[in-house]
């Protein structure tokens, strides 16, 4: 789960870890006060939404005077902004963050992730702050510390010196530095994130380190003990049919596609989004309804599919080796009945009782499509796009 | 022959009298499965079905002498499950549990080092030694005893996909391991692939892979160096948009690492053959494995 900067701070405050001096504001009146009230220029004026390069958008900027501010505030606050990682339709900006403005001598780079393959805590460090890092991984690798931690031994002193010497820390600002990156650690495993980055991570003529931005995300699997994290929540900046799904339990993702599709268990939907294109035809969703399949979550999954515009016919792919498929087709048939179902429907089902499911599906008077098996459904797909 | 479990397998089931716990090992039973006892603190003495149900796993292995463990400990308590089951050197411990926090895994993974127990998953369905013993989720009969195939996968129903084709195609196998859809996890492909040629009734090997991290590309090294026997590779995802988990928490393209083409590249490189479109898996592996 991902958070805005301005929560993200919050918790760095909670831990040391140095941030400027900022809050957050959705209207004009607060952002002219609590910009006015560090008691100089510039401030700076932060939109707050998920997703990065902000700056390139147009989201971030600095008032030089109080007019500023206010001009700022309306140019921002309401603006549908648009970044690489937005998408073209962008995103609206509901607050933002306000922060003095600082003299800065360096930008420096400062990532925590788990790394899978050794199933420790990784730090990554570079000098080359305030820039895209996968591009300076991909030219210069060699200008990226990583530091492989154990979770059960902890950060050392001697991982942090590493890292300060490799940033070019210099003398007065060591110990900070140290403490700094010791502090983001135990927030990291804290509160089982799965990132926390910051970019940059700056270092002022007065040879102080502050987190300039801070960018955190948490492992959805442990929010059930971090309420306050979970709590930081901001569902306006999750599809709203992906947050109607996630209320009856289905993993739903949507795409460009044209293609809906139902499946049971990740592996599988992600093999049937492959195999639709495949076929010549766009997936329009991910869906999994999980290891079972019920017809209430087919119910539910039809409700979710059929509110997408694009969809002009839907795959239903259920493995279900325990799953009784005569059982599981009167769910589908009453499912389309009672959610008005109209377009075509593919289904391929595998379990017992599967003759019996496909007649059931047959003799239903629906638009109901019966597939043998994998490769027949693809192909039955393909033709409703054809048409 | 067959690795990791066969028909002396005896097993013990942690959270057998939880809804899910129960249901499956009633039907590891009805497979045929050595099912021993189980193990719910608290509910020592009690019995399900006829199996004897005890506090703790070191009780339990002292009584029934089990090898092996099943865990559906739900995700809070499931790293102090397989702790329990590694501490009572249990040799293969499965866990089924979805939902583990990565920081208990890497906890547990580091934890292990060095121990004798073999885990398998989390978020996994499990491992089947067809006619044999199967400890998981997975429906046996669609399982073919005998061989000559080995089958590992990070996903559930996707493995039962591709089983099921093999059978289909009169295509038996030896073992069937689901390793799970987690980032952090316990046995890894190497591991499987390593058994898998070491195991003289293993003639070939179906490998189903997913976006998201470099195990299929550690794999397709390893299988280069030290595998004779022919591969067959699948990987699900291609499609799926970068930065966004695809339901498993493993399952996820993070720049440009962990994208299916890398994968696919990798594996062909390394001379596994290709399964581009899963529809056609079965004859590919006909095709392949004769």
């Amino acid at each position: 789960m991902k958070i805005h900067e301005f929560q993200a701070k919050e918790l760095f405050r909670k831990y040391q870890v140095p941030v400027p001096d900022g809050k957050v504001a959705d209207n004009r009146e607060d952002v002219k006060k609590i910009g006015t009230s560090f008691g100089a220029f510039p401030v700076v004026v932060k939109a707050q939404i998920h997703a990065g390069g902000r700056g390139k958008g147009g989201g971030v900027k600095l008032a030089h005077s109080s007019e500023d501010l206010l001009r700022l505030a309306d140019e921002i606050i309401g603006m549908n902004l648009v970044t690489p990682q937005t998408g073209p339709e962008g995103k609206r900006v509901g607050k933002v963050l306000v922060e003095q403005g600082l003299k800065i001598k360096k930008e420096l780079y400062l990532s925590i992730i788990p790394d899978r393959s050794t199933a420790k805590i990784v730090i990554m460090a570079s000098q080359k702050g305030g820039m895209d890092i996968e591009a300076v991984a991909e030219k210069t690798p060699e200008e990226i510390i990583k530091v492989y931690i154990d979770p059960l031994s902890g950060i050392q002193g001697y991982h942090c010196r590493e890292l300060a010497f490799f940033l070019g820390i210099p003398k007065p600002a060591m110990k900070e530095a140290a403490a700094m990156i010791r502090n983001l650690f135990k927030l990291f495993v804290d509160y089982d994130c799965s990132l926390v980055e910051i970019n940059p991570l700056i270092l002022t003529e007065d040879d102080r380190m502050l987190a300039l931005d801070a960018k955190m995300d948490f492992d959805d699997n442990a929010l059930f003990r971090h309420p306050d994290v979970v709590g930081f929540r901001d569902v306006d900046e999750e599809s709203p049919l992906e947050v109607e799904a996630s209320t009856f339990h289905l993993n739903y993702i949507s795409l460009d596609g044209n293609i809906g599709n139902i499946v049971n268990g990740a592996g599988l939907a992600m093999a049937t989004m492959d195999i639709i294109k495949l076929a010549g035809a766009e997936p329009a969703n991910f869906l999994d309804v999980g290891g079972g399949a019920t017809s209430e979550m087919v119910e539910n999954a039809f409700r979710i599919i059929l509110k997408d515009e694009k969809v002009k016919g839907i795959l239903i792919n259920i493995f279900g080796g325990i799953l009784r498929c005569d059982v599981f087709a009167t769910g589908v048939v009453s499912a389309a009945k009672k959610t008005g179902l109209n377009l075509p429907v593919v289904v391929r089902m595998e379990g017992t009782n599967v003759e019996e499911g496909r007649k059931i599906l047959a003799d239903s008077g629906l638009n109901l499509i019966t597939a043998v098996d994998l490769k027949d459904a693809a192909q039955k797909v393909a033709d409703i796009v054809k048409q | 022959m067959s690795i990791f479990v066969n028909k002396h397998t005896k097993v013990l089931v942690q959270g057998i009298t939880g809804n899910e716990g129960t249901f499956h090992s009633q039907q590891c039973i009805k497979y045929g499965t050595k099912i021993v006892a189980g193990v719910t603190p608290g509910k020592g003495g009690q019995k399900m079905d006829d199996v004897p149900v005890f506090n703790t796993v070191k009780e339990a292995k002292l009584k029934t002498g089990a090898n092996a463990s099943m865990i559906f400990v739900p995700p809070p308590l499931a790293a102090d499950a397989i702790l329990e089951a590694v501490d009572a050197e249990i040799d293969i411990i499965v866990a089924i549990t979805e939902g583990i926090p990565v920081m208990d895994m890497m906890r547990v993974k580091n934890i292990m080092k060095g121990k004798k127990s073999r885990l398998i998953g989390p978020n996994c369905p499990g491992i089947i030694t067809p006619g044999e013993c199967k400890i998981g989720i997975m429906p046996g009969p669609m399982h073919k005893p005998g061989g000559p195939i080995g089958v590992i996968s990070r996903s559930g129903t996707l493995t039962y996909e591709v089983v099921h084709q093999l059978s289909k195609q009169g295509i038996g196998q030896t073992t069937c391991i689901g390793i799970g859809g987690d980032p952090v996890n316990g046995t890894n492909f190497i591991d499987v692939l390593d058994a898998f040629q070491k195991d003289k009734d293993t003639e070939g090997i179906v490998m189903v892979g997913e976006i998201g991290g470099t195990a299929e590309e550690e794999a397709a090294l390893f299988i280069r160096n030290h595998v004779t026997k022919p591969v067959i590779g699948f990987v699900a995802g291609l499609t799926a948009p970068p930065g966004r988990r695809m339901g498993h928490a493993g399952a996820i393209i993070s720049g440009k690492s962990g994208t299916g083409q890398g994968k696919i590249a990798a594996m062909k490189e390394n001379g596994i053959h290709i399964c581009e479109n899963l529809g056609e898996l079965g004859e590919l592996c006909k095709t392949v494995f004769n």
